[in-house]
């Protein structure tokens, strides 16, 4: 998995609440076997208009915002479907961190698990992040895993908390299925119990 | 051991059950007994496990179906090529990896969710997953099922087990009885108009109470299915004699070891005095039917209302997103949802395509005929083929719908059927998000009777007036 350590980006605000991954990225998009390339059609039902042209509504879509690193999001954000192509869009536009105070739960282990910081915040907190970044003269954010921190562009620093072992993780780069395979005895073992202990589901005999 | 006399919940049983080991301070590393594969979200984790030189620890224990992706209709040759190109993946992954599968063309293909309960794959006690978020169903019988990403997904091939943290326990009592033309997905439309489509989050959902206890397996797979739209991780219901029943006989059920595997089963359910971290109550007897009118399933109604007014709405951002709602939804305040003119109607899905589901819905369109486009998706080969036998199918085409086969079709759009732009449609499936039924479509989410109603009478209406 890649790391995430820091990052100095332009933070977007995206304050809609409930958005859902259909939204991030639609089911046609998801004829793909592959990772890469789904940035492209990150939230196109919303980015582009009809006729394929630019929605310049939209806030990725305008000057200031057209680059940016972060996402501040409105509540239960990537809720719905499991889809991790959500997570793989946002990443291949750029998206490398997200603010917000609340994600739907598989969204956010999905961004973990591919080196996305989600960070949770309480809603005052998030609300002054907003109000900052819509100022296109402060859009810039500094974002430190290490010492847990968010800080503006006029050096205001706001603490965030994250479980330990996620920025474990995220600093190091963790392989969970490497670590895993680690345990293979245990695993084995608990086999072995099990099938004494439920030996029906073993006899797959359909 | 002290602790093993501590009351339990029916999660904490089937949780302690599992874990292999206690990875940190927040995840244990559980073992995963049932793991389903689907087309989409699989390839990039065969991918994955190629690349790493890894394999499938249990072959036997995965079984995988092509669903999300397959066209309805003539499907001896696909036009579409990524489409061909990812269900061709499906096919090789599990070949070369040694997975169960049932291909399209095989009788028992159909939604992932449908096939695990009907090939008796799906039991009590167990633990389920799918890169899928509506793996929820699964609970209906009693098992701890959760969608998962496609790293995940990766994971449990490659060792069976998935790292996960524990969730909360809730539980919701839905008690009373039902008014006639009130069904499961009522109830849990009902519910999630209540707590909200994050009432749930961190949660795992037990879902009790007399309303539960009456449902039939196909109506307890509805509400389970859509926990995940109420923000739960999973939800669950107690096995009993109605599960039990469910499962005897089918293809993957417990044969030679039945008496044991019952045993076990009869162990799970909730300790009386277990703790619950949140508890909700739902009085069903005044419920009337339900039919969304946003792009949220909380956006829900009894359909004797109204679309709301934002003005009444204080909190400035759900104000504007009702405002949102009704602007893509293409609604004004105030209308009698009763009102509301459709274009399309479809029965299907994995929260509504079983075999009771088409019954019922069957039931209101004999005789009949339908004022919009109007489609009947089964769940599975076997669904479609049980309703043949019943002649539901000559039923529904007399009445002017078409007649597809099984796959996930209109619920996400993915293939030829969907929605146009502005197009109206009330649908049995899950998810009312704006595009989720075609880029700028319009979904009202209802029971398989609501919409067998609605596509008779050309709008939303109270399927009561039927029966
Ligand atoms: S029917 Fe719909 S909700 Fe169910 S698995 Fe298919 S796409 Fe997902």
């Amino acid at each position: 998995m890649e790391k995430f350590k820091k990052i100095v980006g332009i933070a977007a605000p995206f304050t809609r609440i409930n958005v859902d991954t259909d939204l991030i990225i639609p089911a046609e998009s998801l004829k793909t076997i592959s990772r890469k390339g789904l940035g492209k059609d990150l939230f196109s039902y919303i980015r582009f208009n009809e006729n394929g042209s630019q929605n310049n509504k939209f806030i990725l879509n305008q000057p200031n915002y057209k680059n940016s690193k972060i996402l501040v999001t409105g509540k239960n954000f990537g809720c719905g479907s499991s889809r991790e192509h959500a997570v793989w869009a946002l990443k291949d536009f750029g998206i490398k961190c997200l603010i917000g105070t609340e994600f739907a739960d598989i969204f956010y282990n999905n961004c973990f698990k591919n080196g996305v910081l989600a960070i949770i915040l309480d809603s005052k907190k998030v609300e002054k992040i907003i109000k900052i970044v819509s100022s296109s003269k402060n859009s810039e954010l500094e974002i430190d895993l290490e010492s847990q921190t968010v800080k503006t562009k006029q050096n205001e620093i706001i603490n965030f908390d994250i479980l330990p072992y996620l920025k474990r993780n995220l600093l190091e780069g963790v392989d969970d299925i490497s670590k895993t395979l680690e345990k293979k005895k245990l695993i084995d073992e608990y086999e072995f119990d099990m099938k004494k202990k439920y030996p029906w589901l073993e006899k797959k005999n359909g | 051991m002290s602790e093993n006399k501590s009351p339990k919940t029916l999660f904490d049983k089937i949780w302690k059950n599992h874990v292999i080991d206690n990875i940190d301070e927040s995840n244990s590393l559980l073992y995963i007994d049932l793991h389903l594969v689907h087309e989409v979200t699989s390839p990039q984790a065969f991918e994955g496990l190629r690349l790493s030189k890894r394999n499938v620890r249990q072959p036997d224990k995965t079984f995988a179906v092509p669903d999300h992706n397959v066209p309805t209709v003539n499907r001896d040759k696909i036009e579409d090529e990524l489409s061909k190109k990812q269900l061709k993946a499906l096919e090789k992954n599990t070949k070369d990896f040694g997975i169960s599968y049932f291909p399209i063309d095989d009788i028992r293909q159909g939604i992932v969710h449908i096939i695990g309960p009907e090939q008796g794959l799906t039991q009590p006690g167990m633990t389920i997953v799918c890169g899928d978020s509506h793996t929820s169903t699964h609970g209906a019988f009693g098992a701890l099922a959760f969608g998962i990403g496609t790293s995940e997904v990766e994971h449990v091939l490659a060792t069976q087990t998935l790292l996960q943290k524990p969730a909360k326990n809730m539980r919701i009592n839905l008690n009373g009885k039902t008014q006639k033309g009130v069904t499961a997905k009522d109830l849990i439309l009902g519910l999630i108009g209540k707590i909200g489509t994050a009432g749930g989050t961190g949660h795992v959902i037990e879902y009790a109470g007399s309303a539960i206890k009456n449902l039939s397996m196909e109506g307890r797979m509805t509400i389970c299915n859509m926990s995940i739209e109420a923000g739960a991780r999973a939800g669950l219901i107690a096995p009993d004699e109605t599960t039990f029943n469910y499962i005897k006989g089918r293809n993957f059920a417990p044969k030679e070891n039945w008496d044991q595997a019952l045993k076990f089963w009869k162990s799970l359910p909730s300790d009386e005095t277990a703790k619950y971290d949140n508890e909700e109550i739902l009085e069903v007897n005044k419920l009337e039917p339900q039919v969304t009118w946003g792009t949220s399933p909380q956006d829900v109604s009894s359909i004797k209302g109204k679309v709301p007014n934002p003005e009444n709405e204080k909190d400035l951002n759900k104000r504007q997103s009702i405002i949102n709602s009704l602007e893509y939804m293409g609604l004004k305040p105030g209308t009698k949802l009763e009102d509301i003119k459709l274009d399309q109607v479809f029965i299907g899905s994995c929260t509504n395509s079983r075999i009771e589901d088409l019954r019922e819905a069957a039931n209101i369109v004999k005789g009949k005929s339908v004022k919009t486009k109007a489609m009947v998706v089964p769940g599975s080969g076997l669904v479609r083929q049980q309703a043949e036998e019943e002649g539901l199918d000559k039923i529904f085409k007399e009445a002017g719908f078409e007649w597809r086969e099984s796959g996930c079709s209109m619920c996400l759009a993915m293939n030829a059927d969907k929605l146009k732009p502005g197009e109206r449609c009330a649908s049995t499936s899950n998810r009312n998000f704006e595009g989720r039924q075609g880029k700028g479509g319009r979904t009202h989410l209802v029971s398989p009777i609501m919409a067998a109603a609605a596509a008779i009478s050309g709008r939303l209406t109270d399927v009561r007036e039927f029966i």
